[in-house]
């Protein structure tokens, strides 16, 4: 009998690809199989997720009460974030420690412990065990194990930081401190939009059927956005030729675009722009209200995309406050949970503002919704060749900052340290 | 809200009318007239695409928010110069609308919702399903959307929305 010998010449090998990263002259490259390969899905979901990493989970607001909790998740893995007596707040992998069932069903509520359905196992709001019904038998029968230790078996907590209402957890027990890890630029964006108590405005949730890192990718790309998001180019609500600054932190893994508006002259834009298919600065608007809004920050910047590794993106677009995460759901698909958010201080016109100004953002967004489209363009164009690359090179192909937006040096950065924290390199 | 009585009697010219009315916009959108969508509102119409996970807890966030005739002029005029997204067909199934009440002003109306997607692989998909909850009013003797509230189950807006529902 004659055996055919499998073919695994092409069979992706994580490490190598890592190893051997291809190389683009000038510019950057970043191998299409990382986008595509489970392999490299998987081990992110271990050495990023659940890695020497912080995840975003909540705004504290989502559960200022005792017992209020959120579910959610860190990559793909399921956790709660809840808010115990003390109004201390804990995350727990959403996971019963008895036989795995996932014990939160709800997407957020109020309870006084935590009860998984199966056996009625129950927790407390630290995730501790506080109660296995028929511990001890009934009449004489059953029963756990005479050793059996409740504070063996409590639910897997993570390690929780806040700052300024922003709730990161962690898997890591080596990760440096959150504000270590975010680094001065992004904790002063931070503490910057969250400079007073917020009030939620609601949750927009967006399917995007594409590898996460394409939209990780699309938050650091200040080169693309006047000439995807052509409603900005449009109304002259954002352009290239204004001024705006593309930076990063030390490490590189967090990114920060911003701009001003109204800092480009018409003339300015209609040369920068004379080649371009949809440029028309004529164009007007019916009711011109939606673009009504105030100058609220005293640094008169009125756009920020703060991009934090690896799952959370700060924006204020205009009057817009929003948090957008990113929730994996394989190689191949991920979700966008947008939560905005204005102050508690705010006049009803300015809540109104906010509100109306919402209609720019969002997965039905005048100016932000061909994100989604854009990734899966990307998604769907490399599927079918996954050892080529791509080639980085606006800006100059380094990872260095910019003090314009016609750059992709932030991209660089995010693939740089990508390549270290998943080959194992680097200690964050 | 109040519980609708299916035993209260609507004038069947009404409900015709009322239905006729519904069957009409969906067609519109379905076929591609999205710049006749306004006209199915008021000048001072509310229109509002919002997941019923905001709707619930009686947030403001809505995918879509239009407070004016002239903003939903805007929104097509964006779709169809601006806005970059996959060619697509929508096909919009309303079951029938349940009139809750009617006095001199407002007929409240009740409708669910289904918008079937067709991408140009040729799948169809369930893209949102959810219900109306419309006040109508007449211009002129014509019916027209005083407010539209879509609220939608389907709390996972596959790729991007564009078109209305």
């Amino acid at each position: 009998m004659q055996t055919i010998p499998t073919v695994d010449t092409d069979k992706f090998n994580l490490a190598q690809t890592l190893e051997d990263w291809p190389q683009a002259g000038e510019g950057f490259a970043v191998p299409y199989s990382l986008f595509t390969e489970q392999d490299a899905y998987t081990a992110e979901q271990e050495r990023i997720f659940r890695g020497d990493t912080w995840s975003f989970v909540a705004l504290e607001q989502e559960i200022p009460e005792v017992g209020d909790f959120k579910s959610t998740f860190i990559g793909e893995t399921p956790v709660i974030v809840m808010r115990d007596e003390e109004g201390g707040v804990n995350v727990v992998v959403n996971r019963c420690a008895h036989r795995g069932a996932k014990v939160c069903r709800s997407l957020r509520g109020n309870v006084p412990n935590l009860e998984c359905v199966y056996h009625s196992w129950a927790y407390n709001l630290k995730g501790d065990l506080i109660g296995v019904p028929f511990r001890r038998g009934l009449k004489g029968n059953g029963g756990m194990p005479k050793d059996f230790d409740m504070k063996q078996h409590s639910l897997q907590s993570l390690r929780v930081e806040i700052l300024n209402g922003l709730v990161f957890a962690s898997f890591s027990s080596s990760v440096a401190d959150l504000e270590t890890y975010l680094g001065p630029m992004a904790s002063a964006a931070i503490r910057r939009v969250f400079n007073r108590p917020i009030k939620i405005l609601g949750d927009e949730r967006q399917r995007i059927y594409g590898n996460w890192k394409l939209y990780a990718e699309n938050t650091r790309d200040p080169y693309h956005a006047s000439l995807l998001h052509l409603f900005h180019t449009t109304f002259g609500l954002y352009r290239s030729t204004q001024t705006g600054v593309s930076k990063m932190d030390d490490k590189r893994c967090h990114a920060m675009l911003t701009a001003k508006a109204g800092s480009s002259s018409a003339a300015d834009d209609a040369e920068a722009y004379a080649d371009q298919r949809a440029f028309n600065s004529e164009f007007t608007l019916k009711d011109p209200s939606l673009l009504k809004g105030r100058l609220e920050f005293e640094d008169e910047v009125t756009l920020v995309i703060l991009a934090l590794f690896p799952n959370l993106i700060v924006q204020q677009i205009a009057n817009t406050l929003a948090v957008r995460q990113i929730v994996t759901y394989g190689p191949k698909e991920f979700e966008l949970v947008w939560t905005s958010f204005g102050y508690v201080d705010d006049d009803a016109e300015m809540q109104d503002i906010r509100i109306k100004q919402n209609n720019l953002i969002g997965p039905a967004g005048l100016i932000s919704m061909e994100d989604g489209e854009a990734v899966e363009l990307v998604q769907d164009g490399i599927q079918s060749d996954q050892n080529n690359v791509s080639y980085i090179g606006m800006g100059g192909g380094r990872s260095e900052d910019a003090d314009h937006l016609v750059t992709e040096g932030t991209i660089i950065g995010f693939w740089e340290f990508y390549q270290n924290i998943m080959s194992g390199e680097r200690k964050v | 809200m109040p519980i609708s009585n299916p035993s209260v009697t609507i004038d069947p010219t009404l409900q015709t009318e009322v239905s006729r009315f519904l069957a009409s916009y969906a067609e519109c959108i379905d076929t591609d007239r999205l710049e006749d969508w306004p006209e199915y509102f008021t000048d001072d119409c509310l229109y509002m695409l919002q997941s019923r996970e905001n709707f619930d807890r009686g947030l403001p966030v809505s995918a879509i928010r239009c407070d004016s005739k002239g903003m939903l002029v805007d929104r097509i005029v964006s779709l169809r110069n601006a806005n970059i997204f996959a060619e697509h067909f929508y096909r919009h199934v309303l079951s029938i609308p349940l009139i809750h009440s009617v006095d001199d002003d407002n007929i409240v109306v009740h409708t669910n919702y289904v918008v079937f997607q067709t991408l140009l692989d040729g799948a169809s998909r369930t893209y949102s399903v959810g219900r109306y909850i419309d006040t109508l009013t007449r211009v002129a003797g014509e019916l027209k959307f005083k407010e539209k509230i879509a609220v939608f189950d389907t709390n996972q807006i596959a790729t991007l929305l564009v078109t209305p529902i």
